[in-house]
């Protein structure tokens, strides 16, 4: 593994609680990549979910739980990588209000560590690892959707697409509207639905007008609003993970 | 029973019990430096060009050649009636004195009377290129601030000297006259809206006509 | 009662029935206003034309980001030191020969005015469009003391004679298309003076012109006016406005009395502030270089404007807004509605949704904090928002709309269960127990792979909506298909891969159960 950029590097996989429970295979093709690029990656099994949920429908007694969970799950990691911009974001800028609001000091500093630690998927290849190339090979069309969280709150700019740009046969589109949210926001989407649902259908319209296979994004739940429109609606365009483009090789197309 | 004022002052004291620092400055400090020019290759071109971007005239003069450009401008505009502020320029006066009625605003006139004359002529105190405003201080050469408002079509005539680059010199030298507590009124291009499906109107209720005569 | 036959000795149009807070709460309204399809192309024609503009007028200032950063400071700091700042401001004005008036209240600030307009002997007054006047409902009171309040900017026009309410802070009549405002304007413009060309067509240029004849009429005759105010200086006790039609200046400038009501946070510390909030405020709202007019008057000019000059400093919630420090950062905002034109919420429901004359992402932080959150309208506010964050970035003050949005949920929850337990407590309870360990998670996890196993099918759509157990999946499902969980969870298939790895209980368990 020596020469590789991660060789050896010690990297603690948030999976999120999404992604583990209804798709595995985003994080199983974090995996792969950061293996391909000679990481060492860990998997806490403490872990369970970043709280934004509970944090962003007001019930932050509850996602304190989650706080206590989190920075017990990965203390001593100096590397954690989740492929969700909004679980990133929830730790990042969530974990320290909600810690400071319990008076906990000890909390309160293991969570600002654990938030200055942990990284997008994107961010940990570009920036740490300093690699866009990772091997990849998609031969599609795709197109990218900046979710909100990726977009403004980590500020992940052109990392993304400069991943995407690198994968072989791939042919990235732009996305019209691109920076508008697709309306999932998380309890949003049941609390206010009659909007939530004008907002993807929107999203969804704009999708299809690109004329990609593939509607590409690094946060699983803008693809399960995005795609559950599509699928709905019979359009063929499929929805995947940055993640799993990026896992993806000509081994796995022959 | 407590004052409306007395009360107000106590809740804004009560909300703020968190605020330990009584110095406002020290508390927050602002990380800004005032006044700074905008470093602009051409200044005067600048403000030409945002100006003529509002829909408005914008004609450069040198400045003998002033009561000629102001007839040029009542004329192109077709006014024929025109009010004047009392420190006017004497040349520019008699200028427009040989071409239009000229009404005198003493004693002042009603607003009705004001609305009949078709045009004002004033100079300015200051314009800020980078916006394309034009400020006025509302001093004898500019008038009370009805005459450059009631009347549809305003020729403002603004010397080069009075240029600046951006709003913060323009502000800065606006400073003494509205701390001397003199009205301050900015005109950036004519009246304009944009309510109705944000479409711009040029003309509404202010001049509906702005004619600026920049003078070298 | 409709809104076109009101009694006839009403002096003004008559407002639409009902008010603000009794209006449906956003989830209801919000259904209702989409279903507008003539507003929805309105409103996204607007606001995607004005997003464009916005952008293109903030790249041309190089230093954008520090200007947005001083001017959070400059009102923050007025913010925490607004007693000092108030005092110095009302000893500034009452020098400069304005009198101070104080008003706790709407119901304070709006006897104040009508007092002033009674005791003057006028029985009309002119106004510049104005929030805070709409805040506090200023034009129905009048009327209610025989005083017509007449809205002179154009938009507010279109609201006011098409027995309406505004749904945008900076274009009250977004929501109304040309050929809507010709129909208003033909209509009513006769009943109330000047009557709108009969030729008019529906040509914006003749819109505009036929407001500037049927409005002149009232300007030159006015004996007061009513404004609001954009900034009040506290060094000088300077107010300025910023406008566009000249309406505003006509205000300002020909009635002998003029009676300004000011939110208390409006001030700026210094008149060198404004060089800060000048370059911003146009470029945010309309964007523009610079708005037409911009009025700054201190005090009394002897032959020159009004003589006789009010200022009503209003709190009506304020200070209850500045007695939260984590929601304070609202009263920053200077009302250029940057975060209406981006919100794709907004965008797509307007204005009339929000239960309020504040509209969008600032209507949602704004309206729980100065009104609190008892009433259904305003619990329901903080969580119209789908926290997409495009607010936070264009917000020329840099308020942290989706820090106080969430802030907000949590006070609402607060409130909600303050006396008895709600059922969407005990299920965000539910969901706290089971991501406090990762071993809850993995029973969870068992659980919801049960439940996809008897569903049996990769989509779940319209066939399963009545199989489902809960009742908020149908509003996920309405639209869209949602893949079923799959066979095996990362959990499982990491404990798996890496046998030796010390497993924590639920995923051995989990790992046992996938290769059974």
């Amino acid at each position: 593994m020596l020469g590789l950029p991660g060789a050896g590097l010690r990297v603690a996989l948030f999976a999120t609680c999404i992604a583990d429970t209804l798709t595995p295979d985003t994080p199983k093709a974090v995996v792969t990549v950061l293996e391909r690029l000679g990481c060492v990656v860990e998997f806490p099994p403490g872990q369970t979910c970043c709280g934004q949920i509970m944090t962003n429908t007001g019930y932050f007694d509850a996602a304190v739980a989650s706080v206590r969970n989190h920075v017990r799950s990965f203390a001593g990691y100096d590397h954690i990588v989740a492929p969700s911009g909004s679980c990133v974001a929830s730790v990042r800028d969530q974990h320290v209000m909600l810690a400071r609001r319990t008076g906990d000091a000890r909390l309160v500093e293991q969570a600002s560590q654990t938030a200055a630690r942990t990284l997008d998927f994107t961010e940990f290849l570009v920036d740490v690892l300093g690699v866009t190339d990772v091997g990849a090979y998609f031969p599609h069309r795709v197109t990218y959707h900046p979710s909100c969280h990726g977009a403004r709150f980590l500020r992940l700019g052109d990392r993304p697409t400069r991943l995407l740009q690198a994968v072989e046969g791939l042919e990235l589109v732009p996305l019209p509207a691109a920076d508008q949210c697709c309306g999932f926001g998380g309890t949003f989407s049941i609390k206010i639905p009659d909007v939530s649902i004008a907002m993807a259908t929107d999203k969804a319209r704009h999708v299809v007008e690109t004329g990609a296979d593939f509607v590409v994004a690094g946060e699983n739940s803008c693809l399960m609003n995005i795609g559950g429109v599509l699928h709905r609606d019979g359009a063929a365009v499929r929805t995947v993970h940055l993640a799993e483009v990026l896992a993806h090789t000509r081994a796995d197309a022959a | 029973m407590t004052t409306a004022r007395a009360e107000i002052l106590a809740r804004v004291r009560r909300a703020l019990a968190d605020v330990d620092e009584p110095d406002p400055v020290r508390d927050v400090p602002v990380d800004w430096e005032y006044g700074r020019p905008l470093s602009t290759a051409d200044v005067v071109a600048d403000l030409v060009e945002k100006i003529e971007d509002y829909g408005a005239r914008i004609v450069r003069v040198p400045a003998a050649a002033v009561p000629d450009a102001i007839v040029a401008a009542l004329t192109e505009m077709e006014a024929s009636s025109v009010v004047l502020p009392p420190g006017l320029d004497g040349a520019w006066r008699a200028a427009i004195e040989a071409v239009a009625a000229v009404t005198a605003d003493e004693p002042p006139l009603t607003a009705s009377e004001l609305n009949a004359v078709d045009a004002v002529v004033t100079a300015a105190a200051v314009a800020m290129a980078d916006s394309g405003t034009i400020a006025l201080d509302h001093g004898p050469d500019q008038g009370r601030r009805a005459l450059s408002l009631v009347p549809d079509r305003h020729v403002c005539v603004v010397r080069v000297d009075q240029v600046v680059s951006a709003v913060p010199e323009g502000v800065a030298r606006l400073a003494p006259a509205i701390r001397a507590g003199r009205p301050v009124t900015w005109i950036s291009g004519g009246s304009a809206t944009s309510d109705i499906e944000l479409a711009r109107v040029e003309g509404v209720h202010g001049p509906r006509q702005l004619y600026v005569v920049l003078a070298d | 009662m409709s809104p076109n036959s009101a009694p006839a000795q009403r002096r003004t149009p008559a407002p639409p029935p009902g008010t603000w807070l009794g209006m449906p709460a956003f989830p209801k309204a919000a259904r209702e206003q989409l279903q507008r399809a003539e507003q929805r192309q309105n409103l996204a024609r607007a606001t995607t034309h004005i997003r464009g503009k916005r952008a293109e007028r903030a790249a041309e200032v190089a230093d954008w980001e520090e200007l947005r950063t001083a001017a959070a400071q400059i009102k923050t700091r007025v913010a925490r030191h607004l007693d000092t700042y108030l005092v110095q401001a009302e000893e500034a004005m009452t020098a400069a020969g304005i009198t101070v008036h104080w008003a706790r209240d709407a119901a304070e600030a709006n006897r104040i005015v009508g007092e002033i307009a009674l005791a003057k002997g006028v029985d009309e007054v002119v106004k510049i469009k104005s929030m805070v006047t709409q805040e506090i409902d200023l034009n129905e009171h009048l009327e209610s003391i025989g005083v017509a309040a007449w809205e002179t900017d154009l938009a507010e026009l279109i609201v006011q004679l098409g027995h309406d309410r505004p749904s945008h802070i900076l274009v009250p009549a977004i929501h109304r298309n040309r050929r809507e405002v010709r129909e208003i304007f033909a209509e009513e413009m006769g009943r109330y003076g000047t009557p709108a060309p009969p030729t008019m067509t529906d040509d914006p240029e003749e819109l505009a012109e036929a407001a500037r004849a049927h409005l002149r009429a009232k300007f030159l005759r006015a004996e007061m006016a009513v404004s609001g105010a954009n900034f009040l200086i506290a060094e000088t006790g300077t107010v300025v406005i910023v406008e566009s039609e000249g309406n505003g200046r006509m205000c300002l400038t020909l009635p002998e009395t003029l009676v300004s009501v000011i939110g208390i946070e409006k001030i700026l510390p210094t008149v060198a502030d404004l060089e800060v909030f000048l370059t911003l405020l146009p470029r945010s709202s309309t964007g523009e270089r610079m708005n037409p007019y911009t009025s700054l008057w201190t005090g009394v000019t002897p032959g020159d404007g009004p003589q006789d000059l009010h200022v009503v400093l209003l709190d009506n919630g304020r200070t209850d807004v500045l007695a939260d420090p984590e929601g304070r950062a609202a009263l920053r905002c200077i009302r250029c509605s940057a975060c209406l034109n981006i919100c794709p919420v907004y965008e797509r429901v307007g204005g009339h949704a929000y239960g309020s004359p504040y509209p969008g992402p600032i209507g949602a932080i704004l309206n729980p904090q100065l009104r609190g959150v008892a009433s259904e309208v305003d619990q329901a506010l903080p969580y119209a928002s789908s926290l997409c964050g495009a607010c936070n970035d264009v917000c020329p003050v840099r308020i942290p709309f989706t820090d106080i949005l969430v802030h907000l949920r949590h006070k609402v929850v607060e409130h909600k269960t303050e006396h008895h337990p709600t059922a969407e407590q005990a299920a965000f309870s539910a969901i706290g127990w089971v991501m406090a360990d990762g071993r809850n998670l993995a029973k969870a996890q068992l659980a919801s792979r049960a439940g996809g196993a008897v569903l049996g099918d990769r989509w779940l759509g319209n066939r399963v909506i009545g199989r489902l157990p809960l009742p908020i999946a149908g509003r996920w499902l309405r639209a869209r298909d949602v893949d079923a969980p799959p066979a095996q969870t990362f959990r499982a298939w990491w404990a798996a891969r890496t046998p030796a790895a010390p497993p924590v209980d639920g995923s051995a368990d989990a790992a046992t159960e996938d290769r059974a």
